[in-house]
């Protein structure tokens, strides 16, 4: 009963909140006012029905603090992740079912996975510098920026190929990043992620403004497709080489940022997110852990820049707003920070999702936003959440069976 | 001699807005060290709220200054709402967890604000009505200074001077000094510290809606995407005048305000808000406490 008045009076609460956007729309130019009641009525039961969840799901949340403090339990999903010998079976059947997808599929639904995959490297990058590190990046775009237009701008200028910009774009927005990197990590934590939003918005003004380079608003067309030796190929031939490209790029990507993770500079990040004061008391040196990691980040977007200039032909600075680094951003806070297999299925969830569902898109950002919300309430460490290595010393225990 | 007055007075009007939004990010920090992301939207949701309650009130034939009371009423009364169920949904819940997760709900709860806005309302700009009238005894110095730029400084004074009042006079005021200095300690003493915190969003938040009110009647224009600038100008607004101190904030969005204003006037418009952004980086690198702000040492 308690619980009742409560959701009564919650209900009552937002339909106050929302009653003058949600009700009212006003045209001054034609002296109309709009009313909308029926926004209403629904505005008062969903929050009726909502606020039940969310009492339900804190009380939940109350419950799991108290067991985890009596002793840690791991879920099935976990305990099978870290059994190594099923880790490489499925490893195994994911790459040839996304080797033979394109097979089976048309041009378009490559497309639209080549853009997923896309998104799986910038959020595996992106990761390196919140997930591992710690260093929360609200510019992180502008790397990829980077990418693209030092591929469209070489290209455009001296007819440089792919293959060859794309590691130079890769280094590019790393050393793009060293500069930038370097006057504001010693900052904390909030001023970085402020500054680099900054950064972020510098860029995207820079872009337009700066016609004589950046070709302004209007952007850069015709852009080279990656050359397959001087092979021509129609668009659908084209589409699925850049989508092995892509496939092996995600895998060079999984591979390197795994190794990192688990290396002595990966274990550095993590120490330094965990505490920095004790980080530095151990002797790790502070600016260059979190240059590396930001450098390191800004890498792999620099590179899969170059491959979306490559695959769309044409780049203008409108692709490069803070909404794409929100959208990384929740890619990586969604799927779980730090963990590898969660930023690759957060990815697929945003980006696959709203694309399948068309006729929810436009509440694509405004699930996004409420999905961050919720997540770092009710399950902060993410879908999949980060599983530390565990080093065991062995030696210690055959001296004692010997002895 | 008179373009270097206009623009004075321009990065004086502009600079008093940045400092009424800059006190709700500034208050909220001193307290529980959040940049609160959300902040800007509550800004813009409080100028759509008097555009709304404008317009009704235009047509059904209010006229004159009622329409602007009016408005402005409703404006603050919402934001301050906004504000308030803003830290009840999502920081309270996580208070205590790391700052990072504070920071990406923020973060969130701005994307969500904006969509919502923009959903519910409109992605188009809509016109806002000049709400401010022209005074007559303006005239003579029209071409220098307008009537809503007069308002508009009168207002942030007089906001300012209340707003010092409520901090330095009130037993409110004496709470909130309190819990800035030393949450715990607060508590112990027998003050109501959620009661506290959640009272600095309201106030916050009705200085943000203010200060967009003032805006949209100046520029004439608002829409869902307003807020998220001005909210990152604000802030950094609050870092140059030292985050967490009142005065700063005031000091800070003064001289942001005329940074911009000159920049745009005598170097390039194009770049206005680069110069905003390089400033900030240059005080952040020089000074991280910013101009009146003391460093806290941090212990272990």
């Amino acid at each position: 009963m308690q619980g009742f008045k409560q959701s009564i009076l919650v209900s009552i609460w937002f339909v106050f909140l929302t009653f003058p956007l949600m009700a009212v729309r006003v045209n001054t130019a034609d002296r109309i006012v709009e009313w909308r009641w029926m926004n209403m009525l629904w505005v008062a039961v969903a929050s009726f029905v909502l606020s039940y969840a969310w009492r339900y799901m804190l009380a939940r949340k109350q419950a799991r603090n108290k067991s985890e403090e009596s002793g840690q339990q791991q879920g099935r999903v976990q305990v099978l992740l870290e059994d190594m010998g099923f880790r490489y079976r499925a490893m195994g059947v994911l790459l040839v079912l996304a080797l033979i997808f394109p097979l089976v599929f048309d041009t378009y639904q490559n497309t639209i996975m080549i853009s997923a995959l896309i998104y799986v490297v910038l959020g595996l990058g992106l990761n390196i510098s919140v997930g591992l590190a710690g260093l929360l990046d609200l510019g992180y775009v502008a790397f990829f920026g980077v990418g693209a237009y030092s591929y469209a701008l070489l290209n455009h200028h001296f007819d440089l190929g792919f293959w060859a910009i794309l590691p130079v774009g890769g280094i590019l927005s790393c050393l793009f990043g060293v500069v930038l990197g370097f006057p504001i990590l010693r900052l904390r934590g909030d001023y970085l992620a402020i500054v680099t939003l900054g950064f972020g918005m510098i860029f995207k003004v820079v872009l337009e403004n700066w016609s004589d380079f950046t070709f302004g608003p209007s952007g850069i067309a015709n852009i080279d497709k990656p050359g397959l030796f001087g092979i021509d190929m129609n668009i659908d031939g084209s589409t699925l080489y850049i989508y092995y490209i892509m496939i092996a790029l995600v895998v060079f990507t999984i591979l390197i940022t795994n190794r990192l993770r688990n290396s002595r500079i990966g274990r550095a990040w993590i120490a330094l997110r965990e505490d920095e004061i004790a980080c530095v008391a151990m002797g790790i040196d502070m600016a260059r852990t979190k240059l590396s990691a930001y450098a390191l980040g800004a890498f792999w977007a620099g590179m899969v820049g170059v491959l979306f200039a490559a695959k769309t032909t044409f780049i203008n600075p409108a692709s490069f707003t803070f909404m794409e680094s929100a959208i990384i951003l929740s890619i990586v806070v969604l799927g779980g920070m730090g963990s590898i297999l969660g930023v690759i299925l957060g990815a697929f969830i945003l980006i696959l999702l709203p694309e399948y569902m068309r006729a929810f898109s436009e509440y694509r950002m405004l699930a996004f936003g409420a999905a961050m919300v919720l997540m770092m309430i009710f399950r902060p460490q993410g879908i999949i959440s980060n599983i530390r290595t565990k080093y065991e010393y062995k030696g210690l225990r055959e001296e004692t069976d010997n002895g | 001699m008179d373009y270097f007055l206009e623009l004075f007075l321009g990065g004086l009007t502009r600079g008093s807005i940045y400092a009424l939004i800059a006190l709700g990010y500034t208050m909220v920090y001193g307290i529980i060290q959040l940049i609160n992301f959300a902040h800007g939207e509550i800004y813009m949701i409080g100028a759509f709220v008097a555009l709304i309650v404008a317009g009704i009130c235009t047509i059904y034939g209010f006229a004159g200054i009622s329409v602007l009371v009016l408005a402005a009423i409703a404006a603050i009364i919402y934001a301050s709402a906004y504000g308030y169920t803003l830290e009840k949904i999502a920081y309270r819940p996580l208070r205590g967890a790391p700052r990072l997760s504070q920071l990406i709900s923020a973060i969130g709860m701005s994307i969500f604000l904006q969509n919502y806005v923009l959903l519910a309302q409109t992605p188009d700009f809509l016109p806002f009505p000049s709400l401010i009238p022209e005074f007559a005894f303006m005239e003579p110095v029209a071409h220098i200074v307008g009537s809503s730029e007069l308002v508009i400084l009168m207002t942030t004074v007089i906001t300012m001077i209340l707003l010092t009042l409520l901090i330095k006079k009130t037993k409110i005021g004496k709470a909130m000094r309190a819990t800035q200095q030393d949450m715990s300690m607060a508590r112990l003493v027998g003050i109501n510290v959620d009661r506290i915190i959640s009272l600095t969003f309201v106030i916050g938040s009705a200085l943000a809606a203010i200060g967009g009110v003032l805006v949209a009647s100046y520029i004439g224009q608002v829409n869902f995407y307003i807020g998220f600038l001005a909210g990152v100008k604000a802030f950094t607004a609050a870092v140059l005048g030292g985050i967490g101190s009142v005065p700063g904030a005031v000091l800070g969005g003064l001289v942001l305000g005329w940074t911009e204003s000159f920049a745009a006037g005598y170097v390039s418009s194009d770049y206005e808000d680069v110069f905003a952004f390089g400033l900030l980086v240059l005080i952040l690198i020089l000074r991280p406490a910013g101009l009146l702000g003391k460093a806290r040492k941090q212990k272990v």
